[in-house]
């Protein structure tokens, strides 16, 4: 069977498994909606909240971020993760016992104020927006690379898929798709990585294979890797920071608060039936997500260290370009990989001065897409890395596009707008929501916005500065009131906003910087996608001065408070008012 | 009243622990001591490489495993876990 027809089938088979999940797990009522009925297993959940979590930049942009930041990509992987271990202690369990659909609704009871609610949904529909074009481009990019079909075509069709699961079944349909996606971007990612590590190291497990020697040789894999690079001129893989350590420290926390902030997520945790099942549940996340996670820097040394052998198969003997293997002229054709022979002596020089370079491009991408070729893999293999590009893509738009659509219809319209409508026509209101929620993130995919490049950071950032503050303190500190509560919010978000925008332009036109952007401008140095930890310190100063000048909560919110710290009278999750 | 408060005060003591933990195995060694801890390698790992790449993780994992093994603990202690009848 040809690569292509066997792409189409494997791809085809999940995804009439996953339409097929849709039809049985249909939501019957808004419990079921918003919180898959509150019944869900703490391992099921666990694996979903994976799947929820690891969207396409994790599964097909993240080895080939790392592959060429070395070191320095560790902040994506510490910082991706770190977050969990803030979750698990600081708001999940306590989220859970509060026992209502939402992330925004917490906000507004615990701090008595329709306006914090408000907030809490702009912020939660701003981040989650901005996250969800990155995934639309995500399934239209993979459509286009394996099945060949136009990138149009690909995101209607992936539209298509999240439309039926989504608001046919809400979060129910949603987790038992995202168990079975899960699945399917595991394999699709540790089986390339087994080959890679096995043929490389004679290591099966990659995360051993990593710190293992060369196949028949008695240097380490890490070592040559350094060396290879260190002779074309490149910094050492091991040792190459990200700027600075201040900036790398920086980043790593935003990312972490960031991570432990994002409604998406935090919402998973309310379809477990009890508070301790909200904790070994994260834990459980944690499992499958690091699965990906430490294979990851795998992968990423590996192919790097493979790209450099195909380049230049032993020392000072590069390619011959009319000799170059399959894959290469594959990927040549989709513009990731570009050659210039610029000395004319038909052979492809690799190297770190921009003079002599001749691989002209080379896209992060390509380090995870073109794996199972360049280790001649077989076509089923390459077929499963299409369909967990996909599957990493949906999972997580899914669960973005159900924190948006609950957000209006429950927050907004029930709580805020029209608090009469029963629990039938909140139903419907909701399934309207999601479709419409997909359509606006469909129109964002063909039409992607010029500062969607910027944006998932800003997502990070949004979420750190401004909903994880609010959260942590609404649990951890009994007399923050409403005025500091929205003050800080107001503070975090804006001091975040104004950093990213001072130096990417305001709404990230590039010619609206007011100041460059350029590392000698920057705060000490940090990045502006990191800035998120500084918003949220920020956040924390300008709650506690405000709460402390103003009045304390009314009595019956502290009484909230201490019921919220203590598991027992749990109830199942309900969304009455 | 003060039985919670006691259970409060064990908890915020396990989670100051475990965040010690987790603060001193990713920004403490994976950056801050990054460079001295390379000068030790465990296979072909660097030291401070390896928990900037993998072992800040696991050691993630176990933390979560053991905060939650620990409060299901303390709750029943503190009797107020959920099981418990009113």
């Amino acid at each position: 069977m040809s690569l292509q027809a066997t792409t189409y089938l494997v791809v085809g088979l999940t995804f009439a498994l996953y339409i097929g999940i849709a039809i049985w797990a249909r939501a019957s009522t808004t419990k079921d909606f918003y919180v898959a009925g509150g019944h869900i297993h703490p391992v099921a959940n666990g694996m979903a909240t994976a799947a929820d979590w690891m969207s396409a930049a994790s599964f097909i942009s993240m080895a080939g971020l790392i592959a060429f930041m070395g070191y320095g990509g560790s902040v994506f992987l510490m910082g991706w993760t770190g977050g969990y271990v803030l979750l698990a202690m600081l708001l999940a369990p306590y989220l859970r016992k509060f026992g209502k659909f939402t992330v925004p609704e917490f906000i507004g009871d615990r701090y008595y104020s329709k306006a914090a609610r408000i907030v809490a949904v702009v912020c939660l529909i701003v981040a989650s927006v901005t996250y969800v074009i990155g995934q639309m481009k995500g399934i239209g990019v993979a459509f286009s690379r394996f099945l060949e079909v136009g990138y149009d075509t690909g995101l209607v069709i992936g539209m298509g898929i999240v439309f039926i699961y989504a608001v046919l079944g809400g979060m129910k349909g949603i987790t038992y798709t995202q168990i079975a996606q899960y699945c399917v971007l595991i394999m699709a990612y540790t089986i390339p990585a087994i080959f890679i590590s096995l043929e490389l190291t004679g290591n099966p497990v990659p995360q051993l294979g990593l710190g293992s020697t060369m196949s028949g040789s008695d240097v380490f894999l890490l070592d040559r890797l350094d060396q290879v690079l260190n002779d074309l001129g490149f910094a050492a893989y091991t040792t190459q920071a990200r700027l600075s350590l201040t900036n790398m420290f920086v980043y790593t926390m935003s990312l972490m608060i960031g991570t432990a902030g994002l409604p998406h997520v935090i919402i998973r945790f309310f379809t477990v039936p009890k508070v301790k099942d909200a904790r070994s549940s994260a834990g459980w996340a944690l499992v499958f997500i690091a699965i990906l996670y430490t294979t990851a820097p795998a992968v990423a040394a590996m192919a790097r260290l493979n790209l450099i052998h195909t380049i230049e198969p032993s020392p000072g003997e590069y390619m011959v370009y009319d000799e170059r293997p399959d894959w290469v002229r594959k990927w040549e054709k989709t513009g990731l990989l570009a050659f210039e022979d610029k000395n004319g002596d038909g052979r492809i020089q690799y190297s770190a001065n921009a003079e002599t370079n001749e691989m002209i491009k080379i896209d992060n991408d390509i380090m995870v897409l073109a794996n199972p070729e360049i280790a001649g893999l077989p076509n089923w293999v390459i077929a499963l890395v299409a369909a967990g590009g996909l599957a990493a893509a949906l999972s997580t738009a899914a669960g973005l596009l159900l924190a948006i659509s609950s957000a209006i219809s429950h927050d907004l319209l029930k709580g805020v707008w029209m608090p009469q409508i029963n629990e039938k026509q909140e139903l419907m209101a909701s399934r309207v929501a999601m479709s419409g929620a997909i359509l606006v993130a469909g129109y964002l995919g063909f039409n992607p916005p010029g500062f969607a490049a910027g944006t998932v950071a800003l997502a990070f950032g949004l979420a750190a500065s401004s909903i994880f503050p609010a959260l942590m303190m609404g649990i951890f500190n009994k007399r923050m009131n409403k005025e500091g509560a929205i003050a800080g919010m107001i503070a975090g978000l804006g001091v975040t906003l104004l950093y990213v925008f001072q130096h990417k332009g305001v709404m990230f036109i590039a010619s609206a910087t007011y100041m460059g952007d350029m590392p000698q401008n920057w705060f000490f140095g940090i990045e502006p996608n990191a800035f998120g930890a500084i918003g949220a310190v920020v956040n924390f100063a300008v709650a506690y001065a405000v709460s402390n000048m103003t009045a304390p909560p009314p009595e019956h919110i502290q009484h909230l408070v201490e019921s919220i710290r203590i598991p027992h009278g749990s109830k199942e999750i309900t969304g009455d008012h | 009243m003060s039985q919670n408060n006691n259970y409060w005060q064990a908890n915020l003591r396990l989670i100051a622990l475990c965040l010690a933990i987790w603060f001193v195995v990713s920004f403490g060694f994976g950056i801050i001591l990054v460079g001295p801890l390379n000068a030790i390698s465990i296979g072909g790992y660097k030291l401070g490489f390896w928990f900037a790449n993998q072992g800040s993780i696991y050691v993630f994992v176990v933390l979560i495993f053991y905060y939650a093994k620990r409060m299901e603990k303390l709750d029943r202690e503190h009797n107020v876990h959920e099981d418990k009848d009113d």
